[in-house]
């Protein structure tokens, strides 16, 4: 019986497989313009980089196992924690949210073919990889920025900082914002543009919301970094004296061009982690996220009010209390939009039917932790104690709940929530739950005591301390605790990778998740949707009978758009579909670019700024060839 | 920066680690010097440790509620709907505004009131003229100058202050940014280019509080520690009128070897000793060393044998600290360290 019945519509399916397929092998990887492909090397991309932050905080874990540690020389420890910060922030936490689980999740769950700007969001992946590979390169060399990651001037300036390694800080962080930005337009842009006909912006599911957040936060805030490392730069490389206070600048202008990205970063940082926890509570609960109005707005508040917040960075400078009295204020008031979702998240678990599976334990520790450092932040916006304990452990242990605890853990979450989509095979549950209680012991141990020795007056940054302070005992089982989470995150990726080979076959929906990207298959085909769906609520895969409708239209061939390399476009605010947009092919022309504008960065970065001119030009003739392809596959 | 000789460290390093036991076990012993907010010893860092108590009452009991509910979540997993009240999505969105925003404001607003209205006054810098005592403390990469009535004395590292008796501490900076706490005292004040910022110091009782620099200020940042010794107010005027007096003269034939040999030596180019050629700024003034119970800003103890370890090979106990090992011989270092302590 070999005869193969085709399914209804298979036409038009056989048709977009045509039409959407890329080349084969390496070159496929090199050339692709599809945005799963883009998160997947993203991915895997940020996950080095993750291993390598976690290795530089190991070394500072062990450096600082007992007094007076050998470990690190001051001077090797200097790098070793800018590095640690630079890339947790820079090269895993935003790469790892926005580009991979925004990159690969996104167009899914709005039913759209891919991004709006399908090669430009191929730039930024070859961008963010080049700039990574360029801040590497300078620790390889022991060159490594060594002024902390808020590297603050004048200690960063020529004058204490001679040598090359803060020029490496300065212009990487620009370079690694130019992708960051593109990014996030690219994100607007498809949010705003491709929703699936039907979902207006009340029916957009939260996770989309967290990321429309972000992306707004990334585009208003990563132009004060970029101006902050540019003065940086001016002054370090051509004498300028922007933060020289002798000569008429203020080093105190560094500090708040650099808070007034670094604040809105730590929500840029945390919302995703709060759209993937608001992916996984209803899936898990099986029921619908309480308040979903309520808990859209206040992830779009809190990304608008952390532009309010920044001096709380900088409440020892000196400044009169009239103007930090504002800025805790405003630390305070950020305090109800984070509790609004945290108890719509509690209140979903309670008067659901929860579910405690690894994705779901993974978004229970992070409520926990959230909870922990955020009542840490309240009490750092009480000036006078924060004029007591800034830049002591205390702060560490505070920003580590948050970003480590609260960002961190619902990454991880996701990691295990999305694989069978992103492989089509299940998880190992139970090294699974393991790896949760591993990695949540480990964060607990680690980070807790920090707050203790903190109070006892512990301070950051120092690469050893002395005995008979009453640090030694905290810090040595702070260290334990770094390697027990280290177990922990290993076991994450061992499970994840024998399932990929081993695992059984997920189908198309193994948790009866509530957005579209369950819908199709595990993996998703290259345009996602052989049928661009049509949406009538938030949770678009509960209302079956919306789906069973599509299958009924692929059998039509209604919106299945195959006659080209095309995805439907509509409207901001009701999702009615108003154009047609050709998407652009697959194209060498990104990578190509991302190497061009890396030597200009390279260029900068060692003064030969007549050559740096040489590759923007350069960058100028791989635009014509990007754009002379144009939508010619 | 200067790399440490390959064959030494070693050694060096093992000896620095005693050091550090002698310095930390002095400090245990003697019940003073501790660096914790808690054990505060003014009614300002009193203040900021009782805020903090109350701060964590109220957050213990924050988390404990949410844990509950989490509980009750967990127990309750195989019912639909919110315990007592079942499936009515009223009493969920209820819960989310009673938590989410009622009790927040309930909290916030009094924490507001008392932390950043009240308390930011009671540990606020005295306005300028409001104190009899003003002293500048000066950071340096990687140590601190204290300069008392306008550098008539003129010392490093150890601050001495008068008990009970508000002080107007100056904090300016010599080159990068430090930040002054000597957490049982008071809150911390950075030091900031082109800055004069101003902090209260006070102390219940004579004793000894250790600070550190707390904003980090290179390669030596761990190593910038210093204390501030609060003394009876008699005492201390004598301190001070002893701080203000020349160097005392070397009264050994070995201490006026030394003497010769630190005025003709690059020491005398750095460091400043009171009635001596040795006019230099850029190193700590040595006009009363010996009255420092410390060297290289609170890194080891100041005993004969430290000392000449330190003139020796400085960069070995304080790799990058700004003094260079000036390859003196063992003898001269000896020599030069007996005039050094003659510097009561």
């Amino acid at each position: 019986m070999a005869t193969v019945i085709r399914p209804r519509g298979q036409q038009y399916v056989d048709l977009l497989d045509r039409v959407w397929g890329e080349r084969k092998g390496l070159v496929g990887w090199l050339t692709t313009t599809d945005h799963k492909r883009i998160g997947i090397m993203y991915f895997f991309t940020a996950l080095a980089f993750f291993g390598a932050g976690g290795v530089e905080a190991l070394l500072i874990r062990t450096q600082l196992f007992g007094p007076n540690g050998h470990v690190l020389s001051p001077a090797a420890y200097d790098q070793i924690f800018t590095m640690h910060g630079v890339t947790m922030i820079f090269l895993f936490v935003i790469p790892m949210t926005t580009g991979a689980f925004g990159n690969y999740l996104l167009p899914l769950m709005i039913g759209a073919r891919d991004m709006a700007f399908p090669r430009m969001n191929a730039v930024s992946y070859w961008i963010y990889l080049a700039s990574g590979i360029f801040m590497y390169i300078a620790l390889a060399q022991g060159h490594a920025p060594n002024a902390g990651w808020f590297d603050y001037v004048p200690l960063a300036s020529k004058t204490y900082s001679p040598s090359i390694n803060i020029d490496y800080y300065g212009w990487g962080l620009i370079f690694n914002g130019i992708a960051s930005t593109a990014t996030s337009i690219n994100f607007i842009v498809t949010i705003f543009k491709l929703r699936a006909p039907g979902m207006s912006l009340n029916r957009m599911p939260l996770f989309c919301y967290a990321f429309l957040a972000v992306s707004f936060a990334l585009l208003f805030a990563l132009p004060s970094l970029s101006v902050a490392a540019l003065f940086l730069e001016l002054d370090r490389q051509l004498g300028f004296q922007f933060y020289t206070a002798s000569h008429g600048g203020n080093p105190l202008l560094w500090q708040n061009l650099f808070w007034i990205f670094g604040h809105p970063e730590v929500y840029i940082i945390i919302l995703p982690a709060f759209g993937i926890a608001t992916a996984i509570i209803p899936t898990f609960t099986k029921r619908k996220m309480i308040f979903f109005p309520l808990v859209a707005l206040s992830e779009i508040l809190v990304a608008f009010l952390g532009f309010g917040v920044w001096v709380h960075h900088m409440f020892t400078v000196g400044y009169p209390t009239a103007t930090t009295v504002y800025f805790a204020a405003a630390s305070l008031i950020i305090t109800i939009p984070s509790a609004i979702q945290l108890f719509a998240w509690i209140a979903t678990i309670m008067s659901g039917t929860p579910e405690f599976k690894t994705p779901l334990l993974f978004i229970v520790g992070f409520i926990l932790f959230f909870i922990i450092g955020g009542l840490s932040g309240v009490m750092l916006a009480a000036i006078p104690f924060d004029q007591q304990v800034h830049d002591s452990y205390f702060v560490i242990a505070h920003f580590h709940f948050v970003i480590f605890g609260a960002a961190v853990f619902p990454i991880l979450g996701g990691m295990y929530f999305w694989f069978p989509k992103v492989t089509g095979r299940m998880y190992h549950e139970g090294w699974g739950q393991f790896s949760f209680w591993c990695t949540f012991v480990g964060t607990l141990v680690t980070f807790f005591p920090m707050h203790i020795v903190g109070l006892m007056g512990m301070v950051r940054r120092n690469y050893t301390y002395p005995a008979g302070l009453g640090f030694s005992t905290l810090n040595a089982l702070e260290t334990v605790g770094a390697f027990v989470l280290a177990a922990g995150l290993v076991s994450i990726v061992a499970n994840l990778l024998i399932s990929y080979h081993k695992g059984a076959p997920a189908g198309n929906d193994p948790w009866e998740g509530d957005t579209l990207e369950w819908s199709t298959t595990s993996p998703p085909p290259p345009y996602n949707y052989p049928v661009i769906p049509t949406v009538t609520s938030p949770y678009a895969m509960w209302d079956t009978a919306d789906r069973e409708l599509d299958n009924k239209r692929l059998e039509r061939g209604e919106g299945v758009f195959a006659l080209g390399h095309r995805t439907p476009g509509s409207t901001v605010q009701d999702a009615e579909v108003d154009e047609l947009l050709e998407m652009p092919p697959h194209s060498i022309w990104p990578p190509v670019t991302a190497l061009a504008l890396a030597g200009v960065f390279v260029m900068l970065l060692l003064q030969h700024y007549f050559i740096a001119l040489g590759f923007a030009a350069v960058i100028a003739l791989t635009l014509i060839g990007w754009h002379r392809h144009g939508a010619q596959p | 920066m200067v790399k440490p000789d390959p064959h030494r460290p070693r050694r060096a390093a093992t000896r620095y680690a005693a050091a550090v036991v002698v310095v930390g076990g002095a400090v245990v012993v003697s019940g003073c010097g501790r660096q914790s907010i808690i054990s505060n010893k003014s009614p300002q860092a009193h203040g900021i440790t009782v805020l903090w108590w109350w701060m964590l009452g109220v957050a213990a009991i924050v988390f404990a509620g949410a844990v509950t509910f989490m509980v009750i979540g967990f127990v309750k997993r195989r019912t639909p709907g919110m315990p007592i009240f079942g499936r009515h999505e009223l009493a969920a969105q209820m819960l989310v505004l009673v938590f989410g925003i009622g009790i927040p404001l309930a909290v916030l607003i009094p924490l507001f009131g008392v932390s950043d209205v009240y308390l930011v006054q009671q540990t606020s810098a005295p306005l300028p003229g409001t104190t009899k005592l003003t002293i500048n403390v000066i950071g340096h990469q990687w140590w601190w100058e204290a300069r008392y009535e306008n550098g008539r004395a003129v010392t490093a590292n150890e601050i001495h202050i008068p008990a009970r008796t508000r002080v107007n501490v100056v904090a300016t900076t010599a080159d990068v940014i430090h930040s002054f706490w000597v957490p049982q005292l008071n809150r911390k004040i950075d030091m900031i280019p082109g800055q004069r910022n101003r902090v209260l110091l006070y102390a219940d009782h004579p004793g000894k509080y250790r600070g550190q620099c707390s904003q980090y200020c290179g390669l030596q940042h761990a190593n910038m520690a210093m204390y501030v010794i609060a003394q009876p107010p008699a005492a201390f005027r004598a301190w001070l009128k002893h701080m203000a007096t020349r160097a005392a003269t070397p009264r050994t034939a070995q201490a006026r070897a030394g003497e010769r040999l630190f005025m003709n030596s690059q020491c005398a180019s750095c460091h400043f000793i009171g009635g001596t050629p040795a006019q230099g700024t850029v190193g700590p003034n040595l006009t009363h060393l010996e009255s420092r119970s410390t060297l290289a800003a609170g890194t080891i103890p100041n005993t004969r044998r430290w000392l000449a370890d330190w003139i020796h090979n400085p960069q070995n106990i304080k790799p990058g600290v700004r003094m260079p090992d000036l390859g003196l011989s063992w003898a001269e270092v000896h020599t030069i360290a007996a005039y050094l302590e003659e510097l009561k």
